[in-house]
């Protein structure tokens, strides 16, 4: 489950479960969570969850909501987002689950329809299916986002350098998941670069690659540093830069 | 010339378990003579997913076949007054969802089983496509690259209602919450098109393994470098998801269109089609 660390002047006051799937900020005794000071608005801001995901939305408070130094008025809060409001702020933190139950956690599960309306709309009591799925949901919550795949880098970058024909010496950096070369329609073969190296594939043409002097069949070849290509008449340097 | 649909449309099917699942709750189809590719990611307990997304490619393909030999997709529906595709592949949808709710209710071990959808049926030089849940097909038509499905998610919801924006919803935690799917139900809404179809254009279908684990700018990068090689292309989408993590069982179908594919509209295909 989510949580939001309260502290002012580098002093932590108090940790606040996101347990509702609306918890109010505000100066009056109403909210869910009171911050008493006059720099806080009555009814100030309020964060909605909804599953795994949470937002901040200022309610047109005074003095405004800081979200990592930046006025916001909403805001979809990822784990570390620092919210302040006045001299307080509340750190949003999403805590790390065992890799198993991540791993389960990804499997798609179906939201009945009516089993979870838009804040806006009173939360209805869930249904059983419901509460199975937002149980589910909130055990393996921590997942890293999964959106921007975090592959290891490849060690060192690659890059070829023409070694005949009108362009020798020219360098090409395979900074792409995917760099094709030769003549489309005559020969083309791709370098693929992956987390554990750069590998060459025949893509197209009656031609295929020759690598260090041996022609390469349908099958994916691994490039070693200083090994030479030929596609298409050109030869080429593969190359690893430090 | 050969004017069978086979030699106008090249399809490569592709399916993986990825990195981390033991199994395959992926299923897919393809059948080039009469450009049908059904592709259906399965959810449910044990092996219960795989059931579901089994039985549903299996069954809807089967159904399929065996209307579409019968009376041409592009024929109008005398009851409706619509294509007869889309009577059909509603139709069979229906008959496939509740087959597959009858073994999730009558099989304790099937129980809450279900699975996501994304058909493609190409003739007369167009592709209906039927989709639910939120398996994908995507369309790449020149240099443009984009998805011809809306998702049925949770999260394709916010996005639409603009409680975050397609940036964000990288991060979201809510990515695997769709808002159909086949067999969970007693009925099934189904979300039908049609889309004219040009010579050049690669479609793919896929399941979220491929879309979550890897950009769109990578997977048209790839179609477009890959064209003149399917089925280097799906093998590399399936490589690169893989080697993003491959949480998920990934599944491709990737289809190009090599030629044009209008209907037969002689007298004699009218005549035969009246007295079927």
């Amino acid at each position: 489950m989510a949580k939001l660390i309260l502290s002012m002047d580098g002093l932590v006051l108090k940790e606040i479960l996101l347990t509702k799937e609306r918890m109010s900020i505000g100066r009056k005794a109403s909210n869910d969570i009171q911050i008493d000071n006059l720099a806080i608005s009555g009814e100030h801001a309020a964060v909605v969850t909804i599953l795994n995901d949470s937002f901040l939305e200022d309610l047109n408070s005074t003095n405004g909501t800081l979200v990592n130094g930046q006025p916001a008025k909403k805001h979809f809060l990822k784990s570390g987002d620092v919210v302040e409001l006045g001299k307080y702020k509340l750190k949003y933190v999403t805590e790390q689950a065992p890799q198993a139950e991540a791993a389960d956690f990804e499997k798609t599960m179906v939201l009945r329809p009516n089993t979870l309306r838009p804040p806006a709309v009173a939360a209805e009591t869930p249904t059983a299916d419901a509460r199975k799925a937002l149980d589910d949901a909130q055990a393996g919550r921590s997942t890293p986002p999964s959106g921007v795949p975090a592959a290891a880098p490849v060690a060192a970058m690659g890059a070829i350098q023409i070694l005949n024909g009108a362009s020798a010496g020219r360098e090409l950096d395979l900074t792409k998941t995917l760099t094709s070369l030769g003549k489309p329609g005559v020969q083309v073969a791709v370098i693929a670069k992956r987390p554990h190296g750069y590998f060459i594939t025949h893509v197209e043409g009656a031609q295929f690659p020759v690598l260090n002097g041996r022609v390469i069949d349908v099958q994916a070849q691994p490039l070693n540093d200083h090994d030479v290509i030929e596609i298409a008449g050109i030869k080429m340097e593969f190359f690893l830069k430090s | 010339m050969d004017n069978t649909l086979s030699s106008a449309l090249e399809i490569i099917v592709r399916t993986d378990s990825g990195m981390v699942r033991g199994h395959n709750e992926d299923a897919v189809f393809a059948n080039p003579n009469l450009g049908l590719a059904i592709l259906a990611d399965g959810m449910g307990g044990y092996n219960a997913g795989e059931v579901a997304s089994g039985m549903a490619t299996m069954m809807l393909s089967a159904e399929l076949e065996t209307a579409f030999s019968a009376r041409m997709p592009h024929e109008i529906d005398r009851v409706t007054g619509q294509l007869f595709a889309h009577r059909c592949i509603l139709d069979k949808v229906a008959l496939t969802n509740l087959a597959i709710f009858s073994a999730a209710e009558s099989q304790p071990q099937y129980a809450g089983m279900g699975t996501t959808l994304v058909t493609a049926v190409f003739y007369d030089n167009q592709v209906t496509v039927a989709h639910i849940g939120d398996s994908r097909l995507y369309r790449l038509r020149g240099e443009e690259f984009s998805v011809v499905t809306r998702d049925h998610s949770l999260l394709q919801e916010q996005i639409d209602s603009g409680m975050i924006s397609v940036e964000e919803a990288r991060f979201s935690q809510n990515k695997n919450l769709v808002t159909r799917a086949l067999g969970v139900d007693h009925d099934v809404e189904t979300e039908i098109h049609d889309y004219p179809v040009q010579p050049g254009d690669i479609y793919l279908l896929c399941s979220d393994g491929l879309n979550d684990m890897v950009e769109d700018e990578e997977i048209r990068l790839t179609l477009q470098m890959l064209t003149a090689n399917l089925e280097l292309a799906a093998t590399q989408l399936i490589q690169m998801a893989n080697d993003n993590g491959g949480r998920d069982n990934v599944s491709v179908i990737v289809i190009k269109v090599l030629r044009e594919f209008p209907a037969a509209r002689g007298w004699w295909s009218k005549c035969m089609a009246w007295y079927r």
